[in-house]
């Protein structure tokens, strides 16, 4: 079995999903122990909420209050994504290796009403923890997958989208049609 | 040579640009650089013509975009500005946090500061979110590490956050 994916044993609450300017969206995060019963617990809440949030292929400890560097991924679904690892958690992630970067327009669940062009690498070599087990992982993967996996480790920097939009426009308000 | 420099500001509705630029067109005006956007649900043009019309002739041209009253255009007349190459560097800088008056002010004094040329700025207010995007030129011999600190602490002290960063432009 693939370390990266771990029956949590436990299940997930779905949180709220704070928003932006709250000041934990913009405040590093501490690494965390994933072996500990409070981050198993927080990355099944993670995925709960992730689940029941729609078009959502990621969310960081941060936007749902928790200063933490755990975060869940999910981009299989996406139409942009090339390589998926299904859906995952990682504690105390970090890139390793980031290339061949593209301009993509990006928004997130903690700024809802904006979008932003965001330079990113669409070749990432990402190392983290997985909780439950600790194990060390290293992840390598491509296009959508790459970019949510940088901007959830964004978020566990405090790191929002809009401290990397790429020019004075290239912030988009979104739009909402009926 | 004169260049004209017109604002159209007012109420959004469909046509708005079609107009405005049709009437240019008909007197002969070449549209150059423009910056056309909704502000706050507010249509807001600004754009700068070449051409042989007065300011007059123009004022006079659009008068029937403004008849319903919910639109204002003013006509000046600008002289060309020779273009001049930035000896500094680009320098993008975001800065978000909760609103309140003073961020702008506050932040882009320390920019001026070090003479520092803010080339481009975009501000957006959405709920309780304010966020500002700067494009800034740097003289070359300015401390990016200081104005960078002194930004932070500025930030700091209105409660939101700051990032000053490269500007990066790929030639293909």
């Amino acid at each position: 079995m693939n370390p990266l994916h771990v029956d949590l044993g436990v299940t997930g609450s779905v949180l709220d999903v704070v928003r932006a300017p709250a000041g934990v969206l913009s405040t590093p995060s501490p690494p965390v122990d994933p072996t500990a019963p409070e981050v198993v617990q927080l990355a099944a809440d993670l995925v709960a909420t992730m689940r029941v949030s729609p078009g959502c292929v990621g969310l960081a400890a941060p936007q749902v209050g928790v200063a933490a560097q755990v975060f869940c991924v999910d981009v299989s679904a996406h139409p942009k994504t090339r390589t998926s690892h299904g859906t995952f958690v990682l504690c105390n992630a970090e890139v390793v290796e980031a290339s061949r970067n593209e301009r993509a327009r990006e928004g997130c669940m903690s700024v809802p009403d904006l979008t932003g062009d965001v330079k990113r690498a669409t070749r990432l070599v990402v190392r983290g923890r997985v909780p439950l087990t600790g194990a060390e992982v290293t992840v390598t993967t491509d296009a959508f997958e790459a970019r949510a996996l940088q901007h959830e480790i964004d978020h566990c920097a405090g790191l929002l989208f809009l401290d990397r939009v790429a020019g004075a426009h290239a912030l988009h308000q979104r739009q909402t049609y009926l | 040579m004169t260049s004209l420099a017109i604002t159209v500001l007012g109420h959004d509705r469909p046509g708005i640009i079609a107009e405005t630029t049709a009437r240019l067109a008909d007197l002969g005006l070449n549209l150059e650089d423009s910056s056309m956007t909704r502000l706050r649900g507010h249509f807001a043009m600004t754009l700068v013509c070449a051409g042989p019309a007065e300011p007059s002739d123009v004022e006079a041209a659009l008068s029937g975009l403004t008849s319903d009253g919910t639109l204002s255009i003013s006509v000046l007349a600008v002289p060309e500005e020779p273009a001049v190459a930035s000896t500094g560097t680009p320098w993008l800088l975001t800065v978000h946090g909760a609103d309140r008056p003073g961020i702008v002010s506050s932040v882009v004094a320390e920019v001026a500061a070090v003479g520092g040329n803010i080339t481009d700025l975009t501000t957006r207010l959405t709920g309780d979110l304010y966020v500002l995007v700067a494009e800034l030129d740097l003289p070359s011999d300015v401390d990016v590490a200081a104005l960078d600190a002194a930004i932070d602490d500025v930030a700091a002290r209105l409660g939101v956050g700051a990032t000053l960063r490269r500007a990066e432009a790929d030639d293909l």
